[in-house]
C-alpha cells in the first residue's frame, strides 16, 4: 500500500462568477521514500493540488469530493483540529514557494524554526533548540548563525532555512511548491542537491511541484503532468520524458530547451491554457491540440493505462500516435 | 538637434556583420550611501561596481546573448547601453557616434535607433492604455505621428510583424485582455514601432511559461534574420541563449569572463565559471543525473569584490599566488573566442 493515496480529489474555488475547477478528480500515489513531480503551466492547478492535500485552502476553496489517504487513514473527513494536531507538519509538511516571503523578517531564523517545533510537539525549549541547530547543520547552514535575521541570508540560504523548517517535526512527506523557481541556476543546483541528500538520508517521500521539467527529470522517480486541473499523463520519469504519449506532454518536452541538444528552433505550444471557470467541453486540451477530433470536443478522455507505453494517459487518440512521430511538426 | 540627428542616422551602407556597437571599457559604478556614524570614520564612500570595465563589439544582424547570475551586472549593462542609466566611464560607439557622451536631447534622437524590451510584460505597460496607444507611444513621443490615428498604419504593420493577427482583433484590447506571451509580443511591437536597428531585450521570457517562450524567442530570431534587427538578449538561461544566439558573453561580478559563438561557449567553454554554469543548467533527461556538480558558495558582494580574479574564492582550479593577485585580462584564445582566466596563459 502506498504511503499517500490521492483518489479522485476535486477542489473548486467558489467565486462570484461560478466555480473555478482548479483540481478536478486527480488521482496519484506516493510510495515511501519516493519523489513525485507535478508539472504543468501556471494556472494548471498544481499549487492548488498541494494546498488541498495539506488542507491549507483559502476560505473559498471547497473540497468537492475524493479522498486523500495516508497509510490507509482518510484525511479529507478528518476534523481541522485533528488534522492540525496529527498530520500537518508532523506527517506531512510543505516548502513554500518564494522563501523571501515565507520567512518572517522581524524574527530570528532560529526562533522561527523552534516555533514550528514547539507548536506541534510537547518538548522542552532546550530540546527544540538542539534540534533546530541540528536541522540548520543538515541543510548546510552554519548553526552559529541561528540568531540572525532573514535579511542577513542570501536567497539560496533562506530557501534552505524554509526546508529546515519543513523538516522540523520529522515528517514522512514533504510537498515542495516551486522550491527553486526564484533562484539562480547555480544556487538552484545547490539547493536541490541538498534536498536530494536529505531525502535519501531520511527516507522522505516528496512531492515536487514545478513548471521546470529539467528539475523534475533530475530529482523525481515518477511524474504527473497536469493540464487544466487534471492529470493528463502519469508514470515513471523515464517513460514520460523519453516516450511521452499525450500530445500536451510531447509538446511540453519539445518546448523545453535542452542545452545538451543540437542548436535548434525553440518550440512552443500555440494558444493559451484554458480558463478554469468554464473549461472546454471534452478533453481540456482540445483547443490547442493538433489531433483533436469531434470526439475530443465532446467526450472527456479517462486517465487509463497507455496501449503503447507503461504510463497512464488521458487521450482518445493515444493508440493512433506512432512512437517517434512528431505530431507538432 | 537636427545636426545631431544626422550624426546618429542609420548608415545605409552598413552591411550585415559590420560592427554596430563598439563598447570600450564601459563602467557603471553606483555610490553607496553610508550611515551617519559610518561616514564619520572618513575615507572615500564605497562604490558598487555593477559594470566594471567591459569591452565588446556587437555586429549588425546578430543576436548577442549576455548570460550570468543575478547580480552580475547584466541588466545594468543593458540599461547603460541604451543610456537609461548614464555610464560612469567608457566609450560606446554606435554607428559612428560615441553615445556615452550624448546629452539628454541627443539621447532622445538616439532612441529612434535603439529600443528596449523589458523583462516583465505585466509591469511594463500602462493598464489603462489599449494596444494602439501602447504601440504608437514611441511614435508620438518622437513626433513621428501627432496622434494615434496618424500612427495607425505603422501600428498595424508592427502588429503584423509580431504575428498578432488578425490585427483588428487586438488593436483595441487592453493589457489585461492579453496573455503573457501576447503582452510580450506587444512589447516587441512597441520596440519596433520606430524601426530601430538595435533592440536590447532584458530577460524577455523569464516571466513566461515554458510552453510559450518559444513564441517570443522565435519572433526575435525571425525579426533578426528577415529585417536585420540586431538584438542583445540578456538572460540567466543559458539553454535558451544557446538555441537563439549567434554569440554569447558570460558575465561574473561586473566583468566579462568569456565571449564566443554559442557553439564555442556551450560546447567548448574554457573558463571554469562558464563550465560550472553549464553544469548547473539541468537537462530534461532522467537518464543523465547531474546533481552535485556545482560551484560552492555564492556570488560575493560587488561592493567589495575579491582581489585578483573575482571568481577565485569559488574556483575549483584556483592557483594560489596567481589568481588571488592579478586580475586576468580578456584575451583572444582563438578567433572570436575570448577568455579571462590565468589557467589559459600558463598552458
Amino acid at each position: 500500500m502506498a504511503m499517500l493515496e490521492v483518489k479522485d480529489l476535486t477542489m473548486y474555488y467558489k467565486t462570484l462568477r461560478g466555480y473555478v475547477k482548479a483540481v478536478d478528480s486527480v488521482s496519484f500515489e506516493l510510495e515511501k521514500g519516493k519523489a513525485l513531480g507535478l508539472a504543468g503551466e501556471s494556472g494548471c492547478g498544481k499549487s492548488s493540488m498541494a494546498t488541498t492535500v495539506l488542507r491549507l485552502l483559502p476560505s473559498n476553496g471547497n473540497i468537492m469530493g475524493g479522498s486523500v489517504k495516508m497509510d490507509g487513514k482518510e484525511l479529507v473527513s478528518l476534523s481541522e483540529e485533528d488534522f492540525r494536531k496529527e498530520i500537518r507538519w508532523k506527517r506531512m509538511s510543505m516548502v513554500f514557494q518564494g522563501a523571501m516571503n515565507a520567512l518572517n523578517p522581524v524574527h530570528r531564523i532560529g526562533d522561527q524554526i523552534m516555533e514550528a517545533i514547539l507548536a506541534h510537539e510537547n518538548v522542552s525549549k532546550q530540546a527544540a533548540k538542539d534540534r533546530m541547530l541540528n536541522l540548520l547543520d543538515m541543510v548546510g547552514i552554519n548553526p552559529k548563525r541561528y540568531n540572525e535575521y532573514p535579511h542577513e541570508f542570501s536567497g539560496g540560504m533562506k530557501q534552505r532555512v524554509v526546508i529546515a523548517m519543513a523538516l522540523a517535526c520529522n515528517p514522512d512527506i514533504i510537498i515542495a511548491d516551486e522550491p527553486t523557481t526564484a533562484l539562480d541556476v547555480m544556487v538552484q543546483a545547490q539547493v536541490l542537491t541538498a534536498m536530494e541528500g536529505l531525502r535519501k538520508k531520511m527516507g522522505l517521500g516528496m512531492i515536487l511541484i514545478t513548471h521546470d521539467l529539467a528539475v523534475i527529470a533530475q530529482t523525481c522517480d515518477d511524474v504527473a503532468i497536469m493540464y487544466g486541473g487534471k492529470i493528463v499523463e502519469y508514470g515513471s520519469a523515464k517513460d514520460i520524458y523519453l516516450k511521452p504519449r499525450h500530445p500536451y506532454t510531447m509538446g511540453l518536452v519539445k518546448a523545453f530547451p535542452n542545452i545538451a541538444a543540437e542548436k535548434q528552433k525553440v518550440r512552443s505550444i500555440p494558444g493559451s491554457p484554458p480558463n478554469l471557470l468554464s473549461p472546454p467541453e471534452g478533453c481540456r486540451f482540445n483547443p490547442r491540440c493538433p489531433m483533436a477530433t469531434d470526439k475530443c470536443r465532446t467526450e472527456e478522455p479517462p486517465l487509463v493505462k497507455s496501449q503503447k507505453g507503461e504510463q497512464k494517459v488521458a487521450c482518445h487518440r493515444e493508440s493512433e500516435i506512432e512512437e517517434g512521430v512528431d505530431i507538432w511538426q | 538637434m537636427a545636426i545631431v540627428a544626422d550624426k546618429v542616422t542609420a548608415n545605409p551602407n552598413v552591411k550585415v556583420g559590420e560592427v554596430i556597437l563598439d563598447v570600450k571599457d564601459l563602467k557603471k559604478h553606483f555610490p553607496v550611501r553610508r550611515g551617519f556614524f559610518a561616514s564619520l570614520k572618513g575615507g572615500p564612500n564605497p562604490v558598487l561596481k555593477a559594470v566594471d570595465g567591459v569591452s565588446f563589439q556587437i555586429r549588425k544582424g546578430e543576436i548577442y546573448g549576455v548570460v550570468g547570475e543575478s547580480g552580475c551586472g547584466k541588466t545594468t549593462m543593458a540599461r547603460t547601453l541604451l543610456k537609461l542609466t548614464e555610464p560612469t566611464d567608457g566609450e560606446m560607439w554606435f554607428e559612428g557616434t560615441d553615445i556615452a557622451k550624448l546629452g539628454h536631447a541627443e539621447t532622445k534622437v538616439l532612441r529612434r535607433h535603439m529600443q528596449m524590451v523589458f523583462q516583465d510584460p505585466y509591469e511594463s505597460m500602462n493598464p489603462r492604455l489599449n494596444v494602439s496607444y501602447i504601440v504608437s507611444e514611441p511614435l508620438r513621443i518622437q513626433n513621428v505621428a501627432k496622434d494615434v490615428d496618424e500612427a495607425l498604419p505603422r501600428v498595424l504593420q508592427c502588429l503584423e510583424d509580431v504575428e498578432m493577427t488578425p490585427v483588428e482583433e487586438y488593436i483595441g484590447r487592453f493589457p489585461h485582455e492579453l496573455s503573457g506571451g501576447q503582452r510580450q509580443r506587444i512589447a516587441v511591437a512597441r520596440a519596433l514601432a520606430l524601426d530601430p536597428s538595435f533592440i536590447v531585450a532584458d530577460e524577455p521570457v523569464s516571466m513566461l511559461d515554458v510552453s510559450i517562450r518559444g513564441e517570443v524567442l522565435n519572433l526575435m530570431q525571425n525579426l533578426c534574420r528577415e529585417k536585420g534587427v540586431t538584438f542583445v538578449y540578456i538572460t540567466h538561461d543559458l539553454a535558451t541563449a544557446r538555441h537563439i544566439c549567434d554569440r554569447i558573453a558570460v558575465m561574473y561580478l561586473g566583468r566579462m569572463v568569456e565571449e564566443g559563438t554559442a557553439d564555442d561557449i556551450v560546447g567548448d567553454s574554457l573558463h571554469p565559471y562558464t563550465q560550472a554554469l553549464i553544469n548547473a543548467v539541468f537537462v530534461p533527461d532522467p537518464n543523465k543525473k547531474q546533481l552535485g556538480q556545482v560551484l560552492k558558495g555564492e556570488v560575493p558582494n560587488p561592493i567589495n569584490p575579491p582581489k585578483g580574479c573575482r571568481l577565485h574564492p569559488r574556483c575549483p582550479k584556483f592557483m594560489d599566488g596567481v589568481c588571488n593577485v592579478t586580475e586576468p585580462e580578456l584575451v583572444e584564445i582563438k578567433p572570436g573566442h575570448r577568455v579571462a582566466c590565468h589557467l589559459l596563459k600558463n598552458n
